[in-house]
């Protein structure tokens, strides 16, 4: 698992040209982890979409004569230390994350390929330049560059997907600079040039469609990564605030009575982050992104 | 042997970075909201007293003015006082450092003999079950988010079983090793999160190795198994290893802040964590440059162990 380091430069420019194909026949034939991780993904989209009309309980209901009951009968999963139902709120618990998460995954990633295009493109002084602010980005660790950026702007759904965001975009300029410094040296992309195409067009409609499994690679793994990060936050009060039913802020509330004895809230919510984050990985796996020990 | 340019070019291009780190985090602290006279004095404060406080501090001042009196204080080790408490920001962040440190060493003494090993075991073994089940143990501790991980390792060998304390700090009159057990069950997380990681790169790293025409020339040549493995394939199978190791430090430390506020370790991460939520400036500019220094200098170590065992390695260093 790395956030900040893709070292040495990394190899799936060079396995991203089957990726497609892989993804289709994965389909086709039904490879395993990317049929679970979706099914599981489909689950919890399902959930935060229809999951008020069949939860047991009014989720945002205070109920103050059963806080913090042990799972039961009544309470499968329990109450939280406000009364509300535990497995209620889980089920509602991942709209906001599925939300965010994908929306901070797109800005990263088009950020970030559209700055390792024009750096992969153009050599010299603009690369040189461009490359050494990326490494000033990336030597910020990353919880710290959000912390830092969430505080300054103020917590809120936007700004978590913009500070996702903007931490992403060196690490995709990175691996899709790689990608493109491979193809530029191909005949097409002189071929494109003599033929009098500019820079731009080259960019982007000759040497963009040919590293989109890179990118598409790129894509399914950050997204495992926001969801990972975006729990992170929210367990750190930085991210997705009260009184949203999200995982990260109900693990943050239950930490505190661990010590009485009260692990239901944690558990469950923290069970619900994990198959979340596995969904993802899931998929990734599939389609060859840890191929390489890379990712 | 490392030649001296390659060495001068590496630190030069380390302070421009942490240059440029410093004039990136100076700028986005002039984005936090509020002004700090009006941080340090509180919502009810006189709106005299808060312009003659901004005024003493300087804070009155064009941003390039006060970035210059910020930077040529700093580079003399003076990073000002903290706005919450009043006192040199210097000791407490090294205060913060040992303790960060601590804990960095612990996961370190877990994580490589763990990390490593699982790799050459994985990599000597490809294909087989034990590799197969080496590499998902690997994926799946490393997707578990380090919070989640941490607290169920809490719930389980501190709650139900005992056998560790739920909380990071030691007694302050504790010794070495009771120090060190109490950062066994915070280290752990990490250590799970990252052992992955660098299993997978030794694995590679191994089976390349295992492949490659000097390992045909030892079998060939008739050399002892175990003494093939350990003098010609672990020795060119770790470079990428030692490699990833130095670059996973950034992960470390951002792991550092979610475990120091789990466990409540008043470490670098808890540091910047509260410096930033009081808008406590002048401790986040330190603390963020510490982090900054200690990433750029273990990647700049990284490479030069690297150059130190792989001669081809050095003209890629030294571009």
């Amino acid at each position: 698992m790395t956030d900040l380091a893709e070292f040495p430069v990394s190899p799936r420019a060079a396995i991203g040209l089957s990726a497609l194909r892989r993804i289709r026949s994965a389909f086709s034939g039904l490879a395993p982890s990317v049929v679970v991780g979706s099914l599981l993904l489909l689950f919890w989209i399902t959930c935060a979409l229809f999951g008020n009309l069949f939860v047991p309980y009014d989720p945002y209901a205070e109920d103050f004569l059963a806080m913090l009951t042990p799972p039961d009968a009544l309470h499968r999963f329990g109450t939280d230390q406000l009364g509300r139902d535990v497995l209620s709120r889980i089920v509602v618990g991942s709209r906001d994350i599925l939300v965010v998460a994908p929306l901070a995954t797109l800005a990263g990633v088009a950020a970030g390929s559209i700055i390792g295009l024009v750096l992969g493109y153009f050599d010299g002084l603009v690369d040189a330049i461009g490359a050494r602010l990326l490494d000033t980005l990336m030597a910020f660790p990353f919880i710290v560059l959000v912390t830092m950026t969430l505080v300054a702007i103020g917590p809120s759904k936007l700004t978590v997907v913009l500070v996702i965001g903007i931490a992403y975009a060196p690490l995709v300029a990175r691996t899709v600079r790689a990608a493109v410094r491979e193809q530029k040296q191909r005949d097409y992309v002189s071929a494109a040039r003599l033929g009098g195409e500019g820079s731009l067009a080259i960019m982007f409609l000759e040497i963009l469609p040919n590293i989109r499994e890179t990118i598409l690679i790129e894509l399914i793994t950050r997204l495992g990564y926001a969801f990972f990060s975006i729990a992170t936050l929210s367990f750190l009060g930085l991210g997705i605030q009260p009184p949203s039913a999200d995982w990260g802020l109900a693990v943050a509330d239950g930490y505190g009575f661990l010590t009485g004895g009260k692990w239901w809230v944690v558990v469950f919510n923290s069970g619900a982050i994990v198959s979340l984050v596995m969904a993802a990985n899931l998929i990734a796996q599939g389609i060859g992104a840890f191929e390489n020990g890379d990712g | 042997m490392v030649s001296g340019r390659i060495l001068s070019t590496r630190v030069g291009t380390l302070l421009l970075t942490l240059w440029l780190v410093s004039i990136l985090v100076f700028f986005a602290g002039q984005v936090l909201p509020g002004d700090v006279g009006r941080v340090m004095l509180g919502p009810f404060a006189d709106a005299q007293a808060v312009a003659e406080l901004n005024r003493r501090l300087g804070a009155d001042q064009p941003v390039l003015v006060q970035y210059w009196r910020w930077f040529s204080k700093a580079v003399t080790g003076d990073f000002g006082t903290s706005l919450s408490t009043g006192a040199p920001v210097a000791p407490f962040v090294l205060e913060s450092l040992k303790r960060s440190a601590a804990l960095a060493g612990i996961i370190l003494v877990f994580l490589v003999p763990l990390g490593v090993g699982a790799g050459v075991v994985a990599g000597l073994n490809a294909g087989r079950v034990i590799d197969r089940l080496i590499v998902m143990a690997g994926v799946s501790f490393g997707i578990v988010p380090d919070f989640v991980s941490g607290l169920m390792l809490l719930i389980v060998f501190g709650l139900w079983l005992n056998w560790f304390p739920i909380s990071g700090v030691a007694p302050d009159d504790a010794g070495f090793w009771t120090n060190g057990y109490y950062l066994i069950l915070p280290a752990l997380p990490l250590v799970l999160n990252l052992a992955g990681y660098i299993a997978r790169m030794t694995r590679a790293g191994v089976i390349e190795a295992m492949a490659a025409d000097y390992t045909r020339t030892a079998v060939l040549k008739g050399l002892d198994r175990r003494e093939i493995i350990f003098r010609h394939v672990l020795r060119n199978a770790l470079t990428p290893t030692i490699a990833v190791l130095a670059t996973q430090t950034g992960y470390l430390l951002g792991g550092l802040v979610v475990i120091e506020a789990l466990f409540g370790i008043q470490g670098l991460g808890n540091l910047v964590l509260n410096a930033a939520k009081a808008r406590d400036f002048p401790m986040l500019e330190a603390g963020v440059l510490v982090m900054a220094a200690i990433f750029v200098l273990s990647a700049a170590t990284g490479d030069l162990v690297l150059a130190l065992l792989d001669p081809r390695q050095r003209r890629r260093t030294s571009s």
